[in-house]
């Protein structure tokens, strides 16, 4: 084929590849953490025994999880504005990647509290204290602790999917990548580099949830 | 006759159609231990899972030192449970031991017989870690405050789970077959804990499918039969000379002989 790979063009602009991945890390955390909460919440409410509560948690759960997140993002970016809701680019798709993970990471929550026994309920309930404290000292700890190994695939799904915010301008690694193979054309180069930060940043994330898996099971 | 601490009167509870207590009454004085003994499905374990309000019941009242378990009832206004707040309260009145154990997983020995006390008492931490140790100590676990329940036999996560509920110095203990769950030979030691409980003077409600343990620490045996208190009276008569049928033939086929 006489193709000669050659990374020159691509290490010369290697700190807005950098930049980019700064952005989609930043995307990510802000997004999962707004997701967080909302999936705390939303499983809660999923699990509560009230279908006043419970059924319009369900139609969030689905209505989010049978949207492609490309159709959210295009929904959030242009389809808003003209509802009158003004957001730059970052934020529409902060907001977009919150609820989306507010979705998923509710799934995951649910069935990290389904997997407490009630019994510890009962016990904190009979030393007298609250449905929210319980909730608090004893129910949320235990249930991170089980979901840690699920959250960590979801978490770097997540992180994953801000590459799409590129379809909306916004700088993130993919963004970058486009850019300087649109400006060198040197298409493989480039894409093999964003691939492996891509990767490698993967990894690292995995590593990172292995390492507080460990660091907060319970001895035995 | 010592202080009256619980009074039930009237205690009716259903789950759906199916009534698990037909009317309950019953008195509990100060010091008493009350073996609540019958066959499974009787409503032994209801009847104590009402008291600090782990079920809910329909009809009657639950009173502790005076104070109504659970309900308002009042004649213009009706019955309307209480808040959760007030619920937590009371609850805290009294302590229970669970089958289960169910002790917190994630937090030491100590810090599960702390919670109650920082939480529910406000008490600072340093001042609850030297009661949850007295009380590790008492149960004999003085050198497995550090310890994580996962770490623990049975018979020594049980002995937590008491020490956790006698540290909130509650008017009342509840056991609910504390030592169902527990391999033969660790029973021993969880029954002796609640023999020196007993002993100095903490009163206490027993459900129990240990007859003789019944037999040598209970002040009262009450004998429940589907739904009802078939028969009660000190473990001597109750034990040795059953006046009902009933009792006869429960006994018959548990453990005492």
């Amino acid at each position: 084929m006489g193709y000669t790979l050659n990374f020159a063009v691509v290490w010369r602009n290697f700190d807005q590849l950098l930049a980019g991945l700064a952005l989609s890390l930043g995307l990510a955390v802000v997004s999962i953490l707004i997701g967080a909460v909302i999936g705390l919440a939303v499983a809660f409410a999923l699990t509560s025994r009230y279908r006043a509560v419970a059924c319009p948690a369900t139609a969030y759960v689905t209505l989010i999880r049978n949207l492609p997140i490309l159709v959210l993002v295009l929904f959030a970016y242009f389809a808003l504005p003209q509802l009158g809701v003004r957001l730059d680019k970052v934020q529409s798709f902060v907001a977009v990647l919150a609820l989306y993970s507010g979705a998923y990471l509710a799934e995951v929550f649910r069935a990290g509290l389904l997997s407490i026994p009630k019994g510890l309920t009962e016990a904190g309930l009979a030393i007298g204290l609250t449905p929210m404290q319980i909730r608090s000292t004893i129910i949320i700890p235990l249930m991170l602790r089980n979901v840690l190994p699920s959250m960590s695939s979801t978490i770097i799904s997540l992180f994953k999917d801000t590459s799409l915010a590129a379809t909306i301008a916004v700088p993130e690694l993919t963004f970058a990548a486009r850019k300087i193979n649109v400006e060198s054309f040197r298409v493989i180069e480039t894409w093999i580099v964003a691939s492996a930060l891509y990767v490698v940043t993967c990894a690292l994330i995995a590593a990172l949830m292995r390492q507080i898996e460990r660091r907060l099971a319970v001895p035995r | 006759m010592a202080k009256t601490i619980l009074e039930i009167a009237g205690l009716r509870k259903t789950y759906g159609p199916v009534e698990v207590l037909k009317g309950i009454d019953c008195a509990v004085h100060e010091g008493e231990v009350i073996a609540i003994i019958g066959s499974s499905g009787s409503g032994k374990t209801t009847l104590l899972r009402c008291i600090n309000m782990l079920e809910d019941f329909q009809d009657g009242t639950i009173r502790l030192d005076g104070e109504e378990i659970g309900y308002h009832v009042d004649a213009s206004a009706g019955r309307r449970r209480k808040s959760e707040r007030d619920i937590a309260r009371q609850r805290a009145l009294t302590g229970m031991a669970f089958q289960q154990f169910n002790l917190f997983p994630h937090m030491t020995a100590a810090q599960n017989v702390m919670l109650g006390l920082v939480k529910v008492k406000r008490l600072p931490k340093g001042e609850a870690h030297a009661i949850a140790l007295k009380w590790l100590d008492r149960v004999g676990l003085g050198d497995r405050a550090n310890h994580y329940p996962g770490q623990l036999s049975g018979g020594q996560q049980q002995r937590v789970a008491i020490a956790r509920a006698i540290a909130m110095n509650p008017r009342l203990m509840l056991f609910d077959e504390v030592t169902s769950a527990l391999d033969p030979e660790l029973v021993g030691e969880v029954l002796q804990v609640i023999k020196d409980l007993a002993a100095e003077g903490m009163t206490m409600l027993l459900v129990t499918h240990e007859m003789r343990f019944a037999y040598e620490v209970a002040s009262r045996v009450i004998f429940m039969n589907k739904g009802v208190i078939g028969e009660e009276g000190n473990p001597r008569e109750m034990f040795l000379a059953p006046r009902t049928e009933r009792l006869a033939e429960f006994l018959k086929t548990s453990s005492f002989n």
